[in-house]
């Protein structure tokens, strides 16, 4: 019979799935849990940039011995580039080449660091400053300036903490005014403190710096300013922010190189994108390691090895085939009913955006109002495709409303619904109007709050930490569920609503009796 | 009050099939998908079953396009009555009975009056595929509205009753007859409220009902009795379901029946997919009944006569 066909199919399917699975638990040793305490972080730049039709070259500023931390795995991804490593005296840059380019070009370099307790930054001293000339106005502004830091500060930190601040200033004086033109980025600021500083014999360098948070895939290079200190013989480090002297624990050093951090031949609008992600752990790290000592191939060819940000990307869509499952048991063996096949699904997606207890009460809302605004399009008898794309402008007017009022009354959830799926709430508009109309409220409000606790169910289960986990390492998991799926569609039993749809009929059958017999009548 | 597994176990017993099984071993084993429109678009339908020389309400317009709605007054100006229906909806939805008219408006079966322009609108939404399944553009089919039989005027709220019978490979295996209540709105449809009544297969006389997920033995707007009816030209209905397999070729089919005062029985629809609340109504499972057939099936013994079938579900299944 084809149901054996399909058990057996579903058998080697979960097989698989869970030798797979069996492998890489017991012999690689990936690990089951999540463990947070080890301190070890994926630091990446990304280089993008259009091809010019000639020789491209790239230099990108890489790291060397940054202080707390340990590179402990390099990766430079650049296809059908040449890649030479540059060595500076305490800087180090990669330069890529490519004879001949076409279109976008992306290039990675990616970095796996762990934080331990070695040395600080270096203190070999530098060479005496050598001060910039100048014109006027310019040389009357910069001495003015640095006369009235003098008379504030003791030592070279002290001055160019002082030097920072007045750069900083709101609302700066004009000899500052006059310096600060065409210089507005924090990076331009720093490096004119650094020339200011050279005036006054003060050896200064600007350095850039990563902060080392939970997942920041859009991380921005900071800079910072460091002075010498002649008589400890070592660096400053000052904020440019603030002009206090800090460097922060989780900052990662990226560069002290006083070059541009990319620089790209004849190309200024090449730029670098930087993320950072703190990874599963370590022991999935040693994994991976080991993996890699084995078979070059499978870790080649593993989620693991995707650039960050994709990696985000598949953490949310490796959840999504839970979700649908979820669904389908909902569905097909409880028997709730709900709008669209999938449609929880995508709502639930969309609550991650806003966290539950918002996404929930904006759904209710947007719903409810747009119902409202429907039952009036209907008094209108506007042709269908008009009708729902009157209620889709309708309903980005709604959630632009919520969000700007919940500004108003300081509420952020109503601020995170970028991705909340409007055409789904449109159609869920609609469907639900037409329902109401055709079936009756309560059928429509049934279904309606069938596709809301699914979706909240939905979105429950794809948060569960560990659950992502597992599937995000162990993917070949969900062979497990498709073999599920599979099985589950050739279900024949009852769902559980049918049981109290057709409990009367248990109560109260019609005994298979001979035809004459008068017919039993129940009431 | 029963348990789940109390209540699982009894609806076992009397072979009641689930949605689940229904759609796993009997719509999706015997109905191919190719054959769908035949059932799906009711205009098909209709023109394979005049081809087979079954008798179907006639069909006075169909309407295609937007501005046909405009011409569709004209050509219905001497229709005193009539059906305006979506080829491709299911579950009675948006099926619009009229009776007569009052002036420059339409009165609906229910006695409501709509303007010209509410016609137009409900129309126009039929063609953009409201109701259609998938909400594919649709054609309107508008035809012969059926002058009921009075043998059921104590047992019907406005509206038309039809009888349901499931046939599976040829062989009526249950029927029902379903009797428009207020709450349905003239319509047959269970769902919508209207009551579905077993039929005993053997006579054509009624049993019991069930309205909603209630057992009732009378109408709840007329109060009469619905149990006990005979319903005439019973075989004559039965030989419809049995030459029905014929006509589409689908294995697992529910036929839709109506009686016509004058013109006797007449085939309305067909469905694909039919509902399972036959099932309370005959307060039976449909299961040990298709099982027959299956039997016959695997015997190879299946009857190629549509008479033959029907003297088959009479004798062997209507005891079951």
């Amino acid at each position: 019979m084809k149901k054996t066909q399909l058990y057996l199919l579903a058998l080697v399917i979960s097989l698989i799935g869970l030798g797979a699975f069996y492998y890489k638990w017991q012999v690689l040793k990936f690990p089951l849990q999540a463990q947070q305490q080890s301190e070890i972080w994926e630091v990446q730049a990304r280089v993008e940039f259009e091809a010019k039709s000639g020789p491209n070259k790239v230099t990108l500023q890489i790291p060397r011995n940054p202080p707390g931390y340990d590179v402990i795995d390099e990766k430079f991804v650049a296809r059908n580039y040449g890649m030479n490593i540059e060595l500076g005296k305490r800087t180090r840059a990669v330069q890529w080449q490519l004879r001949r380019g076409r279109g976008t070009q992306a290039l990675y370099y990616r970095a796996t660091v762990y934080r331990d307790q070695h040395a600080d930054f270096d203190d070999t001293e530098p060479r005496l400053a050598v001060a910039a000339q100048t014109v006027e106005p310019y040389t009357t502004a910069r001495s003015a300036l640095l006369e009235q830091v003098r008379e504030k500060s003791v030592d070279s930190a002290s001055f160019a903490g002082e030097l920072v601040r007045r750069l900083n200033a709101a609302n700066p004086p004009g000899e500052v005014a006059l310096l600060l033109e065409r210089k507005p980025t924090p990076e331009a600021r720093a490096h004119l403190a650094k020339d200011l500083l050279a005036d006054r014999r003060i050896a200064a360098r600007v350095i850039h710096g990563l902060a080392l948070v939970e997942t920041n895939a859009n991380a921005q290079l900071m800079p910072f300013l460091q002075v010498w200190d002649s008589e400890s013989h070592r660096w400053d480090t000052i904020s440019t922010d603030t002009g206090a002297e800090t460097w922060p624990e989780d900052m990662f050093l990226w560069s002290i190189s006083q070059k541009p951090i990319l620089e790209v031949e004849n190309n200024p609008r090449a730029h670098v994108e930087f993320a950072v992600q703190r990874t599963i752990d370590d022991a999935l790290a040693v994994a991976k390691g080991r993996l890699e000592a084995k078979d070059r191939n499978l870790v080649a060819y593993s989620l693991l090895n995707l650039p960050l940000q994709t990696q985000d990307v598949y953490r949310v869509l490796l959840m999504m085939p839970i979700g649908a499952f979820l669904l389908l048991i909902l569905r097909n063996i409880v028997g709730i009913k709900t709008f669209g096949t999938f449609m929880p699904v995508l709502v639930a997606l969309a609550f991650r955006e806003t966290q539950l207890l918002a996404g929930v009460t904006l759904f209710v809302t947007v719903v409810g109002l747009g119902l409202l605004v429907r039952f009036y399009l209907e008094k209108l008898r506007l042709l269908l495709v008009p009708r729902l794309t009157a209620v889709l402008i309708l309903v980005v007017f709604l959630m632009a409303l919520v969000s700007v009022v919940s500004n108003r009354l300081g509420i952020e959830q109503g601020l995170s619904i970028a991705l909340f799926p409007i055409v789904i709430m449109t159609m869920t508009i609609e469907r639900m109007s037409v329902a109401w109309e055709e079936r009756g409220a309560a059928f429509a409000m049934s279904e309606g709050i069938g596709t809301l606790i699914v979706a909240v169910l939905a979105f429950l289960v794809m948060n569960i930490r560990w659950l992502a986990h597992l599937i995000f390492v162990f993917p070949e998991l969900l062979l497990v569920l498709f073999a599920l799926t599979l099985l589950i569609g050739r279900y024949s039993g009852y769902r559980i609503s049918e049981l109290f749809r057709f409990r009367a009929l248990a109560e109260d059958p019609i005994t298979p009796a001979p035809v004459a017999a008068a017919p039993r009548v129940a009431d | 009050m029963l348990n789940p597994f109390t209540i699982a176990k009894r609806l076992h017993a009397i072979g009641l099939s689930g949605i689940g099984q229904r759609n796993a071993e009997f719509v999706l084993m015997y109905n191919q998908r190719r054959f769908y429109p035949r059932v799906d678009d009711k205009l098909i339908t209709k023109r394979l079953a005049l081809a087979a020389g079954l008798p179907v309400p006639q069909l006075y317009a169909v309407v295609r396009e937007e501005h046909e709605i405009d011409e569709l007054h004209e050509k219905l100006k001497n229709r005193e009555g009539f059906v305006v229906k979506p080829a491709h909806g299911s579950g009675g939805d948006g099926i619009l009975v009229i009776s007569g008219r009052r002036g420059d408006r339409y009165r609906r079966a229910n006695g409501a009056l709509l303007s010209r322009e509410e016609f137009d609108h409900h129309l126009s939404n039929m063609l953009s595929g409201l109701f259609s399944l998938g909400g594919q553009p649709d054609h309107v089919l508008v035809e012969y509205l059926v002058q009921f039989d009075p043998v059921f005027d104590q047992v019907s709220y406005k509206g038309v009753p039809d009888i349901r019978i499931i046939s599976f490979l040829g062989y009526p295996v249950m029927a029902m007859i379903r009797l428009p209540t207020r709450l349905s709105d003239g319509k047959a449809n269970l769902h919508q409220g209207a009551i579905g009544v077993g039929i005993d297969l053997a006579t054509g006389i009624t049993r019991r009902g069930v309205w909603g997920r209630e057992l009732i033995g009378e109408h709840p707007d007329t109060e009469s009795s619905i149990v006990g009816l005979h319903i005439p030209h019973w075989d004559q209905l039965l030989l419809i379901a049995a030459q029905a397999y014929d006509l589409v070729e689908l294995g697992y089919v529910g036929v839709d029946i109506v009686l016509d005062k004058s013109l006797g029985p007449l085939l309305l629809e067909l469905n694909a997919r039919p509902g399972l609340a036959i099932q309370m109504a005959n307060g039976h499972g449909l299961l040990h009944r298709l099982r027959k057939v299956q039997a016959l099936e695997a015997a190879g013994a299946l009857a190629k006569q549509p008479a033959e079938r029907v003297a088959f579900a009479k004798r062997d299944i209507a005891t079951l």
